[in-house]
């Protein structure tokens, strides 16, 4: 469904990717881990069309999108939800959804689109007037994954949706992603806590410095050595 | 060292925080979890002064600090750090924590002396100590430890630390936690700690306070605490092994 | 002592001048609280709208409400126009270079209107009755112009509130990158931002030419105490601005009949000062 291959991309003089290839199959849910500087979200900006790769294709669906601007790339299906979520502070909970349906095509199904995202996040259904910058930390990124399946996305990016999560949180947004998964979403997902993605994903990748350096099943990662600093703990 | 006592904050008709008593004795780390919206911010933001209390009172040293200004009570030698960090852009990481050693101190140094005490501070923390060095350069750790640095620059005797552990990824956090050990065992100051990284807050803490919704739950050593089902149905979620 | 009738007089068009205020505060908001570049030329956008209706009536025989909407129309294209080629090069530029620019934007409008039109006073002659309610006399025009005016505002919270482009530009604001993600285009939701503030100086425009003259420099009356009113109300800040606009009216319309016409603006700028050395953020101003 996605394809990454020889992506390059950075800021100004400094490069953040080098050279990086992945693949996301439909309905599968991939992670990337890696240490901090990594280029974990300059890989998924890249992705979503918030910067320009300098090399390299990005083929989704058939279709090219590397250098293609965030707005034309979300409509050909791909939903990012940011690093630090994002919202519209001053908006209400149900503006920060409409939003997320600017997208003509999404409009057409709106209501439908609403109804689910309130299904699954029934906290978000108890307070639609609510200004997006009062909510709790777990509430704005049930809102911000919300407000991405209202584009009706294809493929889903998730950066770091655990940070800044209480530890219950932490489990419940987990849970959610696999349900998200199961209702057919295909996700990519970004993350620091390692030991909790690997048990959500089927595949992932390690990036580090900019370079993939090994891919394989949750349980090859294991392995490696970044992986297992996270696991045993310090 | 610090006694909160029936520390009370209510914003209009909503109560953030409910006679919330604990105590930091001198020399520990105490850790402060609790859900977001629980009031561990605004327990913090009321100590070190950005917020006045309802009602209660604050003791640090003996004194009540309870409605002095923050520059204020940073003088007397409470220090503390934010949770998402905002360094002064346009000055160089030397000077950002000179700013901090210069105005955050309680006797007035000169600038000279400022600057070495920054200096100190970065080495400390492991950061460049280079005037050339700019925030620019800073990853998510980087700006982490120009916190501590910056917080730890004015002297202080209790250090509040914000969600330290913040976007680290496991290695950061691990040089994270080390730091704040050695901020307690090398210069002997005290620490009290909100985190929701609990693998790791565990390890390094000698005690914890849990708040849930403005509310004292739990008190105690991490284990106890870490094993009370109050705690663990309102944060933790499961039981979190330790060691 | 003032008789109370004509301090209630004042009153009554305190408020009818609130109003049309208010709708040029709200257009000059709209577009700093979007795009954050303050149009110092916006008022003499007005101007121009003025003239434009004026000519449509006097030199072409328009009935009046058709050259009103030809004015909308025309601030709307102004609006376009000062985005395509003034603001959009200087987007990145530092505030000062903007200021500059917005403000180079004036003096070369107010200078080609004065050199196409020359400083003749226009105006466009309305026979409207006077009503009398309760003793007081109130212009129909005015009574009229601010009725009209605040349609034009409630039809602008309508558009920022329940469109997806009105609540895409409030967005926009507060985080451009978010909201290209979700599909809107932030350049273009600017250059729409820019139209509707131009529309609003063409509602503007058609509602003071017909209670005031229009000459080259109307600007210069109406441009400082706009400015005024949007810096009280908190720049950028909506709400703010609507209801200083209505305080500032009433203090020049009462402080006009109980001293002076000239005092009652004299008082109103006083205040104003005083006000931003008590607090410099606007009146409605959220403490940081």
């Amino acid at each position: 469904m996605l394809e990454l291959h020889a992506v390059t991309a950075g800021y100004g003089a400094f490069t953040a990717l080098w050279d990086v290839s992945l693949r996301v199959g439909q309905g599968e849910a991939v992670a990337v881990v890696g240490p901090n500087g990594a280029g974990k979200t300059t890989l998924l900006r890249a992705i979503s069309g918030l910067i320009a790769p300098r090399a390299g294709r990005i083929a989704f669906e058939g279709a090219e999108l590397a250098g293609r601007p965030a707005y034309e790339i979300v409509a050909h299906g791909i939903a990012h939800v940011p690093e630090g979520r994002r919202l519209f502070p001053q908006l209400t909970v149900a503006e920060n959804l409409k939003m997320g349906a600017f997208l003509p095509s999404a409009r057409a199904h709106f209501r439908e689109s609403l109804e689910r995202v309130y299904a699954l996040f029934p906290v978000l259904a108890e307070r639609p007037t609510q200004r997006a910058g009062s909510l709790s930390g777990g509430e704005q990124q049930m809102l911000a994954v919300g407000r991405a399946l209202m584009s009706r996305p294809k493929l889903i990016l998730f950066d770091e949706p655990s940070m800044g999560l209480a530890p219950v949180m932490v489990l419940r947004l987990f849970d959610l992603i696999s349900r998200v998964r199961e209702v057919g979403f295909t996700i990519l997902i970004v993350e620091q806590n390692v030991r909790q993605v690997l048990k959500l994903v089927d595949r992932a990748y390690l990036l580090e410095v900019g370079r993939i350096k090994i891919e394989g099943r949750a349980a090859d990662l294991a392995e490696q050595d970044f992986v297992r600093q996270a696991y045993v703990g310090l | 060292m610090l006694t909160v006592d029936r520390l009370t904050k209510q914003f209009g008709g909503f109560t953030a925080l409910n006679a919330v008593s604990f105590e930091v004795n001198e020399g520990e780390i105490l850790g402060l979890i609790g859900p977001n919206g629980s009031g561990k911010t605004t327990c913090f933001n009321c100590i070190s002064g950005a917020l006045a209390a309802t009602a209660g009172s604050i003791r640090f040293k003996g004194d009540e600090i309870a409605g002095l200004t923050p520059d204020a009570i940073c003088h007397r030698g409470l220090a503390r750090t934010f949770q998402i960090p905002r360094p002064f852009r346009k000055l160089s990481i030397l000077e950002n924590v000179a700013v901090a050693a210069h105005f955050g101190a309680a006797r007035r140094s000169t600038e000279a002396e400022a600057r070495r005490r920054a200096q100190e501070m970065l080495a400390l923390v492991g950061l460049p100590a280079d005037p050339a060095a700019t925030t620019s350069l800073l990853g998510a750790g980087g700006l982490k430890k120009l916190e501590l640095a910056r917080a730890l620059a004015t002297g202080p005797t209790l250090l509040l630390a914000d969600e330290s552990l913040g976007g680290l990824d496991p290695s950061e956090m691990h040089d994270a936690a080390e730091m704040l050990r050695r901020i307690r065992g090398e210069l002997g100051i005290t620490i009290v700690w909100v985190e929701h990284i609990m693998a790791t807050l565990l390890r390094v803490v000698d005690r914890l306070v849990v708040l849930d919704h403005g509310e004292k739950i739990a008190e105690g050593a991490p284990r106890e605490v870490a094993e009370n089902p109050q705690v663990i149905e309102a944060y933790l979620g499961e039981k979190v092994v330790l060691g | 002592m003032v008789d109370p009738i004509f301090l209630l007089e004042a009153v009554v068009n305190g408020i009818l001048l609130g109003g049309v205020l208010a709708l040029l505060a709200l257009g000059l908001n709209l577009i700093f609280g979007v795009i954050d570049i303050v149009w110092i030329a916006y008022v003499d956008l007005v101007t121009l709208c003025m003239y434009g209706v004026y000519f449509l009536v006097s030199l072409y025989g328009w009935p009046l409400w058709l050259a009103g909407l030809a004015g909308i129309g025309i601030g709307a294209l102004l609006g376009v126009l000062v985005h395509l080629l003034i603001i959009t090069p200087i987007l990145s530029s530092p505030p000062i270079n903007q200021l500059l620019a917005t403000g180079g934007l004036l003096f070369f409008i107010q200078s080609v209107a004065t050199l196409l039109w020359s400083t003749d006073h226009r105006s466009v002659r309305v026979s409207l009755p006077t009503l009398e309610v309760g003793g007081i006399f109130i212009s129909f025009t005015r009574l009229l112009a601010f009725g009209l005016a605040i349609l034009a505002m409630v039809a602008l919270y309508l558009f920022l509130t329940r469109t997806y482009t009105g609540t895409a530009i409030r967005a926009v604001s507060q985080d451009r990158e978010a909201i290209a993600l979700m599909g809107a285009r932030p350049q273009r939701l600017y250059l729409v931002t820019s139209a509707v503030g131009g529309a609003m100086a063409g509602v503007a425009g058609a509602l003071l030419i017909i209670q005031y003259a229009v000459h080259p420099y109307f600007g210069g009356a109406f441009g400082p105490l706009t400015f005024m009113i949007c810096v009280l109300g908190g720049l950028g800040n909506m709400v703010g601005a609507f209801a200083a606009a209505f305080i500032m009216a009433q203090v020049i319309s009462v402080g006009g009949v109980l001293v002076s016409t000239e005092m009652g603006y004299v008082i109103a700028f006083v205040i104003f000062i005083v006000l931003m050395f008590v607090r410099p953020g606007g009146i409605f101003a959220r403490r940081a």
